[in-house]
This record gives C-alpha cells, structure tokens and sequence, in this order.
C-alpha cells in the first residue's frame, strides 16, 4: 500500500481547505441570467415567426418580468463583489479572454435590450399607463416599426447571455468539473426549458400551455442527454476528470444529485408532460415548477461541486 | 527578463521561516499568508519518502488569473511577476477560482492579495524576503533569461520539476528534486 499524505502550513480562509468563494448569489444570478435568456428568446424567437396572436403570453407579457428578474440577479451579482465600491471597473476595460468581462458587457445590452421590449409591449396591454406621457408614447411608436430588428438582436444577446453563464465557469481549467465545453449548452437549454415551464405556470391560453408544454419536454430531454454526455465526457478524461465525476457517481453529490436534480427536476417532470401527451389527466403546474426548482438546484450543486473538485499534486 | 525561483525540495527542512518573513515584509494580515509549506510523505512505513515544499504563487507565463480578469487588475509585471492593481480589482473571485495552486486570497480590506515576488526589494536590486531569510539557503532567484544568472546556473546542474505541468500554465518556480 502507497499512502500519500499533505500537511499544508496554508490556511487561507475561502481556499482552504477546500475553496468556498461563491455561495447562494452566483448560482441565484446564473438561474435568473439564465432564465431572462430564455424567456427573451421565446418571446423574440416566437415574434419573428409571427406568432403574436397564437402565444400571446410567451411574446407579450412574459418579458414584462424580465428587467425586475435580471435586476435581482445583478443585485445578487453586487452583493458577492467583496471590493464592491470598484465595480465601475468592469466598464472601462473589455477583455476578450475573460468570460466575465464580455458577460459584463452583454448584460450591459440586455438589459436596456429587455427594458425596450417589454415596455413596446407593456403600452400594447396597458395603453391607459401611457396617457399622460406624450413624449414616451411618440418614441415607442417609433420603436414599435423597427420591432423585427429588435427581436433580433435581442435574441443574439440573449442567446450569449444564456451560454455565457456556463462559459463562465468551464472557462476554469482549475476545477475540473467546471471544466467542460458542455457547460454553455446546458444552462443555456436549461434557461429555456426554465422560461417555457413558466408560460405552462401562468399562460391563460390553454393551445399556447400544451405547445410549450411539449416545447418544454424537448427541452428536458436535450437537458438529461447533456447531462449524461457530461458525465462521459469527464469519465473518459484525465484522472482530475475521474475524480471530479466520482463526486456524483458514489461520492458527497450522489444522492442530491440524482434524486432531487436528475430525478425530479428532469425524469419525473418529463414523464408527467409525457403522460400529459397521452391524455393523461396531470395539474400542469406540478412538472413545471419542479423543472424551474431542478433549474436552481442545477445552478448550486454544480457552482457547488466545482468549487470542490480540484487538481491532485 | 522572466523572473523565476528555484527551490531545493531536497535542502528545504520546513522551517516556515520564508512563510514568516513574507508575512513580516509584505503585511500579510494576520490568518493569511502568500507562501506556505506543503510537507508530502508518501510509502508504508518503514519505507518512507518526504518532500518539503516551500510554494507560493507561480508566476505563471500562462496564468489563468491573468486571463481570467475582467478588469485587468490582475497583469504581468516586470519579469513576467504576476501582479493585483488592487484599485482595479472588482473582488469577484474569478482569479481565486482559476489557479490551480489556490496562491490567491481576499485581503480583509476586499481586493485580491497574492505573492509579488517582493518586486518592491527586486526593483532595489535585492532577493525576495523568503529567499534572503531562507537558512538551508535553499531557494535562488534571479533571470531566468540570463544564463549566467545563480537560478539558471542551478537549473542546469540539477534535476528539476514544476507543479502540475499538465494544466498548462508554463509555471516560473521550479523544485530541484
């Protein structure tokens, strides 16, 4: 028997002995990042297909959220800044090579980006709100005819938005389990399948319900098969990558993971929108809100266990 | 000029010395430290094998702190030295997240703090603090540009290694083993 044992003389709080940098605010920020990415690409998407009057939720009142959803999650992004008063920072430099400069610059995009939409939408339903301001209604006229062209670029940021939450973290060659290209798709799927969960929740139209229902179990389904393609990828690779996988193959991740993110964030749901499909009789909430729950849940245990896996020396 | 450290794991008795010195040269705040020491045993006993090790930051020539910045306080100094511009750093921790060797922490104050190879005493022409302190003598700075340099001299004598090659980060502190 080989035994190997390191006495380090290092105690360094938040790196040792294990790194704990990032607590609830980064993976909160990630979800809601996530989460306006989707719904911003559903309403945008959905719009350029012209599909106003079929999902009339999706396009025109989902997004009103969006400013207050990304506002949270900037906030929550503010409060784990520990040099907080040099925030400003950001903006005076962009770096090319860091995914937390351009992500910075994007969301300084979006977020004028989702403010001009929803509220284009917002003087639609609510034009009495609008009455007494001449000026504000004479511009969203004006934005109202390059609309098309709004939805686009809106949904090219957003669509960066939605990958640039994972890139953030598989940029980090460090920790292994970051380390993985599959990262960007995943939250980024897993930001839609969050947003059409929530037209299911609140939609009043029960077509513009089944039809993001079964957007939402595509979506589920591309999630679980990212997932499993996760763990081959890292079970093929160095033994850091081993390791890092055998946290939820047998290790401290294992039972959270399957049970409460694999199981009922993505299978159980998935089945009940299955069965849904078949004419089964299912309340539509329940597969939804455990799919955004399983959409958070994501966001720690893999902030989480990132922070835990390390390089072996 | 690229500034690199060559440190003799087979002389290093783990004093903690340059630990100590660092902290006392630099300010460290108390509960921190900039360098440290890992003692690494390996084998069953009776047949047993020890390395000390005295690590701090490695200047990389590829650092991912550096890549990783969105601000740009973290930047290659003179030498290739890896600095924080501390009224540049936002205190985001994508630094701390992105070395492999954990060399990084948050001063109280809230910006990051690491090694700087005491560029303050090289500018002057003088060794790092835990080089000058160090009583088996066991580390040498110096160019590693120039060949006739003491660190370059060693390196050419003896075996050496550097700490996980593999995650690519072209390491500037060298173990003579």
């Amino acid at each position: 028997m080989i035994e190997e044992i390191i006495t380090s003389g290092r105690m360094n709080h938040e790196i040792d002995p294990q790194l704990h940098i990032w607590g609830w605010e980064i993976p909160l920020y990630l979800f809601l990042g996530g989460l306006v990415a989707g719904i911003l690409i559903l309403s945008g998407v959905f719009y350029i297909l012209g599909r106003e009057e079929r999902y009339p939720f999706t396009i025109k009142i989902l997004p009103i959220v969006t400013p207050l959803l990304l506002s949270i999650g900037l906030f929550a992004l503010f409060l784990d800044l520990s040099h907080k008063l040099y925030f400003w920072r950001l903006y005076t430099i962009i770096r090319w090579n860091s995914p937390m400069s351009w992500g910075a610059w994007t969301l300084m995009a979006i977020f004028p980006l989702s403010i001009l939409w929803s509220v284009t939408w917002l003087e639609d339903l609510k034009p009495q709100w609008f009455n007494n301001y001449k000026w504000l209604h004479s511009s969203l006229d004006l934005l109202r005819k390059y609309r098309q062209k709004l939805a686009m670029i809106m949904v090219f940021f957003s669509l960066i938005l939605g990958m640039y939450t994972g890139i953030l973290l598989s940029a980090f060659n460090a920790r292994p389990f970051w380390n993985t290209a599959i990262l960007g798709p995943l939250f980024l799927v897993s930001g839609l399948s969050g947003a059409a969960a929530l037209v299911v929740l609140f939609s009043k139209e029960t077509r513009e319900k089944k039809i993001f229902g079964r957007i939402d179990l595509l979506l589920i389904t591309i999630e679980i098969f990212l997932l499993i393609h996760l763990f081959m990828g890292f079970l093929s690779g160095t033994q850091v990558h081993i390791e890092a996988a055998k946290m939820f193959l047998g290790g401290p991740y294992t039972t959270f993971f399957w049970v409460f993110i694999m199981g009922f964030g993505l299978v159980f749901p998935g089945i009940l929108e299955f069965m849904e499909l078949r004419k089964f009789k299912v309340p539509t909430a329940i597969p939804a809100i455990l799919v955004l729950i399983g959409g958070l849940l994501l966001r720690i245990i893999i902030v989480d266990a990132g922070q835990a896996s390390r390089w072996l020396y | 000029m690229r500034y690199g450290m060559a440190i003799d794991a087979l002389k290093c008795v783990g004093c903690s010395d340059c630990v100590v010195a660092c902290q006392t040269e630099n300010n460290v705040p108390i509960g921190y430290c900039r360098d440290w020491i890992v003692e690494k045993t390996t084998g069953t006993y009776p047949q047993l094998q020890m390395e000390i090790r005295s690590e701090r930051c490695n200047h990389c020539s590829n650092a991912p702190c550096v890549r990783s910045c969105p601000t740009s306080a973290s930047h290659y100094g003179k030498g290739g030295i890896v600095l924080v511009d501390e009224n540049a750093c936002i205190g985001c921790k994508a630094c701390i997240a992105s070395c492999p060797y954990d060399a990084r922490f948050i001063h109280p104050e809230g910006y990051v703090d690491k090694c700087t190879f005491c560029l303050h005493r090289v500018e002057k022409g003088q060794d790092p603090a835990c080089v000058a302190v160090c009583p088996t003598k066991c580390m040498y700075f110096g160019d590693l540009d120039d060949p006739r340099s003491e660190v370059s001299q060693i390196m050419k004598k003896r075996k050496w290694k550097t700490l996980i090659p593999e995650a690519g980060t072209s390491p500037n502190i060298f173990y003579l083993i």
